[in-house]
């Protein structure tokens, strides 16, 4: 007994060295960026819908700045989709036709170019990633999927509460927050690719707003703050055009199991009444 | 085994249909009148659960593939378009992807059931070996799956795994190429592995068949681990008895799985695979699924690629030696006061397995993960055959009945 006593204690023991002596160890690398602070988002937790008039102004923050160098790979279309900014199909129709794309062949056998429709995927800036990193130095990630693809690492124990339904918890926005503070992580000023949350500080992209850069038309602060609030929500919304249909049926399905496990538990305890087990 | 009623065709055609294939008299037996131990608890339901989850991956991998496209350069894009496009897309995959760690959580704790309560103790070896038959083609089914998208973590996960092929002596690096289809993992890796996912389940469900009559032959052991004597006293029909049981455990564990489909669906993956698979940049950790994590930090853990390869297998076929690595002659560990805590050392140590595998390979990580792959052999090569010889059991109670008497 003594000697599992003390196998167990040493397990115990070990794991908890590891636990305490890894933080260190991954600060003597020299990259150690601090945690994003987890911001207030209206899409957040099971209740969470988008706010749309912030999708509209990340839209517009998109648009005007970030699509300079990011491409959308996602059709026009899904800005009239329902759950999402809330733009009209006319709106939408009108915004399509803003883009030129190029489009063939035709009876000719010839390629031409047209103005954009609401099924077309928004025009990239450049024809190929190879395009845009000979213009730029390093190709800029499309942004279809960026409020899902970059993360930060929430570290032991955060990790094990993240997807729990607790309060405070129930964590799928480590995307935006992240993309929250590298837009606001530009703390060197004499350092354009200097970032303070981006891994190992150094990002190739120099800082993209400033204050005053976008015009709203709602009255929302036009500051750097505001803009990266925006288009980090508009971002996340782009990566996950469904989500709130998905938690809307999402609470359905939870409600209609909970009473089915509820009456097969009374069922169940009816039919074993009768068993001594 | 002998059940509690027997079927009784009263209707014409099921009597015309009973001459010729005796299937409703059979099913009857297997799913209606089998007995079943009375003093089963809810660890028991996760047989019925993992089927329902076999069933549940193949129709939604179905639907998914009747809209996802296997070639290198449109994958990603096709898996994308079933997330934004398809009507019901999202929940398909979602379902599908949450799916299969689901079914992996309860096999994980199906295969503890078993130790625990020595399920693969005699006569139930070819039952449990059967189980380990299905968990390896179960991991090749995951890998192979989690490939399909075609992203960051897809491209590279595959990349690493088939590459472990490379460590066999004198012909690793042909088997490597063979594996691929080409100098790389590519177009062609991709199609095959699509191939194989899609085939897979299907043997998998095979498997699973005789894993089931393996049980029906030999019946279920139980919390006590002693046999059913007298069918009257020690057992109840399975239904409505287990279906219903069943049934509550399924629906407990639905509500776990539809948390997972619909609010927190992407925590489970990895964030990098929303990034499409690009050859020329490595992602700086490359981490498998979750489910394989004990074994790639056994892998990681010994600094020779072949000895790493061969501890990952080994880790695995040893679970197939159970039953005769396994000395004692009482089969549950309700009455074996030493196993419950080296079973209790072994949980922790394939936690701990798990966790060290998604840490970067460095410093106390490595020290860590050589001393619990220490731990979980020792479990079995050394804790089991030696505890049986030396451990004092509690006295054993000689029938069900008397097991739930002492009970209440
Ligand atoms: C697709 C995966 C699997 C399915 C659908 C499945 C299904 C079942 C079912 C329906 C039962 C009877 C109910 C129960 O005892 O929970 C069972 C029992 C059992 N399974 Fe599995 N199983 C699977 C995988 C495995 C694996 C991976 C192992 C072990 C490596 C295993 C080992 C056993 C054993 C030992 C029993 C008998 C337990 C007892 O009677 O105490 N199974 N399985």
């Amino acid at each position: 007994m003594a000697f599992m006593k003390k196998f167990g204690l040493a397990a115990a023991a070990v794991i908890g060295l590891v636990a305490l002596s890894t933080p260190s160890l991954r600060a003597a690398e020299g990259a150690e960026e601090p945690q994003p602070t987890r911001q207030n988002w209206t899409f957040a937790g099971v209740f969470g819908t988008f706010d749309k008039a912030q999708l509209k102004r990340g839209f517009q923050v998109y648009k005007e700045v970030c699509s300079s160098c990011h491409a959308l790979h996602i059709p026009m279309r899904t800005l009239a989709q329902p759950g999402g900014p809330g733009f009209t199909e006319d709106e939408v129709k009108a915004l399509a036709a803003t883009y030129t794309v190029h489009d063939g062949p035709n009876m000719q056998g010839e390629m031409f170019d047209r103005p954009g429709r609401p099924a077309d995927y928004f025009p990239a800036p450049f024809a190929n990633p190879e395009a845009a990193a000979a213009a730029l130095g390093a190709a800029p990630p499309d942004m279809s999927l960026l409020g899902k693809s970059i993360k930060y690492e929430r570290g032991f124990p955060k990790f094990l509460w993240d997807p729990l339904p607790l309060p405070g918890a129930v964590y799928q926005e480590v995307g935006p927050d992240l993309i929250y503070a590298i837009l606001n992580g530009y703390t060197h000023d004499d350092d354009p690719n200097w970032n303070l949350y981006f891994p190992g500080h150094k990002i190739a992209m120099p800082k993209p707003l400033t204050d005053g850069q976008v015009q709203y038309k709602d009255g929302a602060p036009a500051t750097v703050q505001q803009y990266a609030k925006d288009v980090s929500a508009f971002l996340f919304w782009a990566s996950e055009p469904n989500m709130e249909y998905r938690k809307l049926i999402g609470r359905r399905v939870l409600v209609f199991l909970l009473v089915f496990a509820v009456l097969l538990y009374f069922t169940k305890k009816r039919i074993w009444a009768d068993v001594a087990h | 085994m002998h059940g509690h009623s027997t079927f009784e065709p009263k209707n014409g055609f099921v009597k015309w249909l009973e001459a010729r294939l005796p299937i409703l008299s059979f099913s009857h037996e297997s799913f209606v009148a089998y007995p079943t131990p009375k003093n089963l608890n809810y660890w028991w339901t996760f047989g019925a659960i993992l089927s329902f989850m076999l069933v549940a991956q193949i129709i939604t991998g179905v639907v998914l593939a009747m809209h996802y496209t296997p070639e290198s350069t449109m994958a990603f894009d096709s898996v994308e378009k079933i997330m934004r496009d398809v009507n019901w897309g999202w929940m398909l995959r979602y379902a599908h992807s949450n799916g299969a760690s689901m079914f992996f959580f309860a096999v994980y704790i199906h295969m503890f059931r078993g130790i625990y309560y020595g399920s693969y103790k005699a006569p139930r070896e070819v039952l449990w070996i059967l189980g380990v038959i299905i968990f390896l083609l179960m991991m090749a089914t995951g890998f192979m799956g989690y490939v399909l998208p075609w992203g960051q973590m897809s491209f590279w996960g595959a990349t690493v795994i088939t590459n472990l092929f490379s460590a066999i002596p004198f012909v690793g690096d042909q088997i490597t190429v063979w594996l691929w289809g080409g100098y790389s993992v590519g177009n062609p890796t991709l199609n095959r592995f699509f191939s194989l996912h899609y085939l897979l389940p299907f043997v998998i469900a095979a498997v699973v068949g005789l894993h089931v009559w393996a049980l029906h032959v030999v019946g279920q052991n139980n919390p006590d681990g002693v046999d059913i004597k007298d069918v009257k006293k020690d057992s109840v029909p399975f239904t409505p008895h287990a279906t219903m049981k069943d049934s509550l455990g399924i629906a407990v564990f639905l509500l776990l799985y539809a948390w997972f489909i619909f609010f927190v669906p992407n925590y489970l993956g990895d964030a990098d695979n929303y990034i499409p698979a690009n050859p020329m940049k490595t992602p700086p950790h490359i981490v498998p699924e979750w489910y394989f994590l004990p074994f790639y930090a056994i892998l990681r853990s010994i600094p020779n690629k072949l000895a790493g390869v061969v501890a990952m297998f080994a880790a695995i076929a040893l679970l197939a030696f159970l039953p005769w690595l396994d000395t004692s002659k009482v089969r549950s560990g309700k009455y074996r006061p030493l196993f419950k805590i080296f079973f209790w050392i072994f949980a922790a140590t394939a936690i701990g397995l798990g966790y060290l595998g998604a840490m970067p390979p460095e410093g106390g990580y490595v020290l860590a993960a050589r001393l619990l792959s220490v731990s979980y052999f020792a479990f079995f090569l050394v804790i089991l055959p030696v505890l049986g010889l030396v451990e004092k059991t509690k006295p054993v109670p000689a029938t069900i009945a008397d097991a739930v008497l002492a009970k209440h």
